[in-house]
């Protein structure tokens, strides 16, 4: 040691050659700035809020919004307070964050998997969807939806019917239902248990026959009743109605769901789909050649290679990237205002200027597609978990 | 201990090399005070040049033609103000801004004032924020529908879609209409005027809602103009007029009697064209009206002869309402309530005294 420990005599050139000196130095310097930073920024918007006569605060969330919203998940009048109003916009906002994910996955998949296909049309018509939908803005693709896709549809008394099922016209798209909400939420709420159900059947069933070699036909069988219950519920128990056309135009029963939603899920779906089928490419591209050769040398068609062989491990590569595009497509949720449906931001817009108060309005904006964000990737995070190489 | 020791001493060092730093950061932030307490006033002279929030879209308002030249009733207003603070009618810049943008772009400093169909109320007045300068056009909220839909009053729109801006008083108002005869209809609210007219147009909404004048100014852009009525509704009532940001007297004073002058100036029966004859007047008022007698204008922080340059420039308040919407232009709108009160409308001016 060059230097006292007890420090009698300070050697200011052994500290400043001292290597851990300027790590703490820089890290204390950083933290400083960021700091500095923030007082300036955050003593700005004080000193302007002070200047204009007004405290932060979020009291005025309990005032009555007074504007009337066209589409929503849950009871609103217009006298309601400016927080159910949100709440509303937060709703319409998740039915189309749901349905999107939902949608871009299927879409996403099919499309990237297809690029692989050894059929020529199957084929480049998954790289012309890539390389059309991924280098157009998205904003540019919602008005080219809504406008020229959906706004060329015909006026409700001229309106198309769709195999006696459901009808187009330029308001909306008309579909059975569900006669109440309450049933509708049950028989999603079956789906979802049914094929979490079947999910973890097959995967017992597998283990049974690799394990015992035995045939597995009990946990089939669970299989087939549970889908021919999930079925039954679904067909009997849901109380279908099913649209029907007013003399003179327009439609009662079904669910209508309204242009705005149509057009912003379709452009969504479409444009994240893009991006996923490249990744989803870029997934089943990285599993070693090998992998397939040695699989086709087994005997196992090209099917069943993809199915059981290249995509699990391609899954390793996917999850990860999926992740972000889920929460692109949560974000880009917000340019649907643009096209007039009323999801959180265009009601905090809405919100923000009819009570003058952006800074805290847009605080409630950002936490909400932060814990959204955040809520994706918890949940991807155990998805991507549980396909990653388990070392044995 | 001697880690500690260590971690004193950077953190000592760092802070004196801060410290230099951190006394500037307060000079700075002193004079962001400083100049924050200051009048826009002083702002814009410094400049040169005024920033002025408009519309852009509504012919007769605020249009901006091919060329890029803006005109109307609230781009004249804006020019008024330049030449009162500036003694030039050119020396603006406007900034195109939508109804949800227009308020956070006025508390920001983006523009120094709003002169862009903004309606006077009382929650934008005390909780917005704002200060809501003398009104420039006197208008109410009107229904645009298609001549053939068979919709002849408010209650005929149950189960109806109904185009509208988001961010606008007309937004609230329909609301409250609606709620009033207790029927249920369709909202579809867009962010931009734009793009809910083209909604209406290509037929997603039966009815168009907004201030009257600007229906009757936007239907003149719509493909068909001649298949498209009004209602014979008044909804609510609009007084729209230029607006600048609370607690800054000194500019809105400037503000909002430039506007009097206007008004003021017809009264008298000063023109662009005869604005030189009054030189030299008898008439004591007009004198002090034109600055050649008195301290009006520099006593605003203008100069004396401010309403001299804007008459000569833009003109009163008659001509600038006939040249935009009035019976020059293809509007022809009649004065209506927008006539002075000496002709039994509500255009009134305080005195200049």
């Amino acid at each position: 040691m060059a230097h006292d420990s007890g420090g009698k005599s300070f050697d200011l050139k052994a500290m400043l050659r001292d290597e851990r000196f300027w790590k703490i130095a820089f890290q204390v310097i950083t933290l400083l700035v960021v700091f500095l930073l923030l007082s300036f920024f955050l003593g700005n918007l004080n000193r302007n809020l002070i200047q204009m006569g007004r405290a932060f605060g979020f009291s005025f969330l309990l005032n009555p919004a007074g504007f009337s919203i066209g589409e929503s998940l849950i009871q609103y009048r217009p006298n309601d307070p400016y927080w159910r109003a949100l709440m509303v916009g937060l709703g319409n906002t998740l039915t189309l964050v749901a349905a999107g994910i939902f949608l871009t996955t299927l879409l996403g998949t099919a499309a990237g998997v297809a690029s692989f296909s050894k059929n020529w049309l199957v084929h480049r018509l998954s790289r012309i969807y890539v390389g059309l939908v991924r280098n157009v803005p998205l904003l540019l693709q919602l008005f080219f939806w809504y406008f020229a896709i959906f706004g060329a549809l015909p006026s409700p008394d001229e309106q198309i019917g769709v195999l006696g099922l459901g009808f187009l016209n330029n308001r909306g798209v008309y579909i059975p239902w569900a006669s109440s909400a309450v049933l509708a939420v049950l028989g999603i709420a079956a789906t979802i248990g049914a094929a979490i159900a079947a999910f973890y059947l097959w995967q017992w069933r597998t283990k049974i026959r690799i394990e015992t070699g035995a045939g597995g036909q009990a946990q089939a069988i669970a299989v087939a009743v549970l889908g021919l219950v999930w079925l039954a519920i679904i067909v009997f128990g849901m109380n279908w109605t099913v649209p029907e056309g007013v003399e003179g135009g327009g439609v009662t029963g079904g669910l209508r769901l309204s242009r705005e939603y149509v057009a912003a899920l379709t452009s969504l779906v479409f444009y994240t789909s893009a991006f996923v089928a490249e990744i989803v490419r870029a997934g089943i591209q990285s599993v070693s050649k090998g992998q397939w050769e040695a699989a086709r040398s087994l005997g196992l068609h090209a099917g069943i290679v993809m199915r059981l062989v290249v995509f699990p491990q391609a899954l390793r590569v996917i999850i990860p990237p999926m992740n972000s595009e889920y929460m692109n497509l949560t974000k880009n949720t917000s340019l649907a205002f643009a096209i007039a449906f009323p999801e959180m931001y265009s009601v905090a817009t809405t919100t923000y200027n009819q009570t003058g108060r952006p800074v805290e309005v847009f605080v409630v904006l950002m936490a909400t597609y932060l814990i959204l964000c955040l809520l994706i990737t918890l949940v991807m995070n155990q998805f991507n978990r549980a396909v990653q190489f388990k070392e044995r | 201990m001697r880690k500690w020791g260590l971690l004193a001493a950077a953190l000592g060092l760092t802070m004196a090399a801060c410290g230099g730093g951190t006394t500037t950061t307060a000079d700075g932030g002193e004079e962001g005070v400083a100049t924050a307490g200051g009048s826009r006033l002083d702002v814009v002279k410094d400049r040169g040049q005024l920033l002025c929030g408009v519309d852009g879209g509504i012919p007769g308002f605020s249009f901006v033609d091919e060329s890029g030249t803006y005109s109307g009733i609230d781009v004249d207003v804006c020019k008024a103000v330049a030449a009162a603070v500036l003694g030039d009618a050119e020396a603006v810049e406007y900034r195109r801004l939508d109804s949800t943008e227009r308020f956070t772009a006025l508390s920001g400093g983006e523009v120094d004032m709003l002169s862009r169909n903004t309606t006077w109320t009382v929650s934008r007045d005390t909780s917005v924020g704002l200060e809501f300068a003398p009104t420039t056009f006197f208008d109410g909220q009107g229904m645009l529908v298609r001549a053939d839909s068979g919709i002849e009053g408010l209650e005929d729109f149950a189960g109806q879609a109904i185009c509208v801006e988001t961010g606008t008083t007309t937004e609230l108002n329909l609301t409250d209409q609606m709620r009033q005869i207790s029927v249920d209809f369709e909202p579809v609210v867009f962010q931009d005027a734009d793009a809910a007219y083209a909604a209406y147009a290509e037929g997603r909404c039966e009815g168009m809602t907004s201030d009257k004048s600007q229906l009757v100014a936007r239907r003149s852009t719509l493909p068909n103009p001649d298949e498209h009525v009004l209602l014979e509704v008044t909804m609510s009532k609009e007084p729209l007029g230029p607006v600048t940001i609370n607690n800054d007297s000194a500019w809105f004073d400037v503000v909002k009697w430039t506007t009097y002058g206007l008004i003021q100036a017809e009264e008298f029966g000063i023109t662009a064209e005869n604005v030189a004859t009054f030189e030299g007047t008898e008439n004591p008022d007009i004198a002090r009206f034109l600055g050649a007698e008195g301290t009006l204008g520099t006593d605003m922080g203008l100069p004396n002869d401010f309403m001299a340059q804007v008459i000569s420039q833009v003109g009163n308040y008659g001509e600038i309402y006939e040249r935009n919407v009035g019976l020059d232009s293809q509007f022809e709108l009649e004065r209506g309530q927008n006539a002075l009160w000496t002709e039994g409308g509500l255009m009134y001016s305080p005195p200049f005294r």
